[in-house]
């Protein structure tokens, strides 16, 4: 720059502004800003400006894309989870309700089952209650008859002559009627 | 008046002006004109080759996750976006590819212009000139366009007392009429002085021996600055092409 101002000044004798005092190149100046400027200019409106707003554009529609489909999985996602939390509470309520009837069901038989073994259990007493009578009863007239037998070989023996029979049986009646213990020692 | 130039010339070791001057390089001449391929030309077509080169080469993959220059091509790109949608509206989108382009011709024509020994051809007053006076005619006839002889009420203020015409009718023309003299002196002066800064200082530091390790900090802060200043201004530019847009599309 230093070494060239020399120079420059034999070019531009007549000293100033060379903005100013070089109008001779105004004429080429314009001639060639309009030049680079349309070339410049059809450039950017063709490749340059097309292009950023494309890719620029692309990544929008890419981001309002991920976006609405993010919101519609989000309300999928939110129907499913009603969709299961309903789902939940019809279970519950039913598995309530099954529970609910088989208490009932279950109690009921229960009840019945309870009912009839008490009835059963009931006609078995009574059966066994008669039983038990009738076999009372036998054995108190098999006692007689034994006793009556026992008294008429005991007189026998005893007295050595068979007593009636009828008066055995009379005594043995009259002793087992009047006191369980004389009949015993008797 | 030579002659004192010269004379300065000789005892300050830089001129500060050399670096503006326009050399050609393939001389052109058609219809008697001057249309030589010149310094300044060749810097314009770097500046374009640049930033073809740059933003074809950053959005060659497209990618969904964008890449480090991909970033920087949908950063520019958004920075215009915004600046047409906040200062010009909805009906700017037309013509976005037209801010963009010269959003990035000035922007990169300023920032290659820091490159040492390079040609800024955005410090030329032909130049934005040029560009401010074909954005103010442009901007005019889309005004007329869009709303014929209604485009006038840009002149009157909407509301003002009928009275108020006769001052605020001068004042709002003459305000219009040096839109194209603000808009194409601010980028210009901007971009003239930061480089005679930077030369002035380069001076200093070769005038003061050692003693221009001072002045050499001070060109780093400025060289700084200029970067700023750089961007600064293609976006002011751009900016003030767009607010005129808007007067012309929405009136006031």
């Amino acid at each position: 720059m230093l070494v060239a101002a020399g120079p420059a000044l034999a070019a531009e004798p007549q000293g100033g502004l060379p903005q100013i005092t070089q109008t001779d190149t105004y004429a080429g100046q314009i001639f060639w800003t309009i030049v680079t400027f349309g070339i410049l200019y059809l450039v950017m409106s063709r490749v340059v400006i097309p292009r950023i707003g494309n890719a620029m554009e692309e990544r929008q529609d890419k981001i309002d894309d991920d976006l609405t489909r993010a919101g519609k999985l989000k309300s999928e996602a939110e129907q499913v989870i009603q969709e299961y939390e309903a789902a939940l509470a019809t279970a519950r309520a039913a598995a309530r309700e099954t529970h609910r009837e088989a208490l009932e069901a279950w109690s009921k038989k229960a009840d019945q089952r309870e009912q009839a073994f008490a009835e059963k259990l009931g006609s078995q007493t009574n059966e066994a209650e008669a039983r038990i009578a009738t076999a009372k009863a036998e054995a108190l007239a098999n006692l007689k008859e034994v006793a009556t037998e026992i008294s008429a070989a005991a007189t026998v023996k005893l007295v050595g002559s068979a007593p009636e029979s009828a008066e055995v049986k009379k005594a043995v009646d009259a002793s087992m009627t009047g006191s369980a213990g004389e009949g015993g020692q008797a | 008046m030579a002659e004192t130039a010269n004379g300065a010339e000789a005892s300050f070791p830089v001129d500060p002006l050399y670096q503006f001057v326009i050399q050609p390089i393939v001389p052109i001449e058609i219809g008697g004109v001057d249309m030589s391929f010149t310094n300044s030309s060749l810097w314009m077509f770097i500046t374009i080759g640049v930033v073809t080169a740059l933003l074809t080469f950053a959005t060659r993959r497209r990618a969904l996750v964008p890449g480090r220059l991909q970033s920087i091509a949908e950063m520019l790109y958004e920075i215009v976006a915004n600046m047409v949608r906040d200062n010009v509206g909805s009906a700017g989108r037309a013509y976005f590819p037209f801010i963009f382009t010269l959003f990035m011709f000035v922007l990169f024509g300023n920032l290659l212009g820091m490159v040492p020994s390079s040609f800024t051809f955005t410090s030329h007053i032909v130049v934005t000139f040029f560009m401010a006076i074909t954005i103010f005619i442009a901007v005019t006839i889309i005004g007329f366009a869009r709303h014929g002889f209604g485009y006038l009420r840009l002149f009157f203020p909407h509301g003002a007392p009928a009275w108020t015409a006769i001052i605020l009718v001068p004042v709002e023309l003459i305000s219009y009429f040096s839109r194209p003299v603000s808009h194409s002196m601010r980028l210009f002066a901007n971009m003239m002085a930061g480089h005679i800064l930077l030369k002035v200082f380069a001076g200093f530091v070769l005038l003061l021996g050692v003693a221009g390790v001072v002045p050499l900090a001070a060109l780093v802060g400025i060289t700084a600055l200029e970067f700023l200043v750089a961007t600064l201004q293609a976006y002011i530019f751009t900016i003030f092409a767009c607010v005129y847009l808007h007067d012309a599309l929405y009136l006031h």
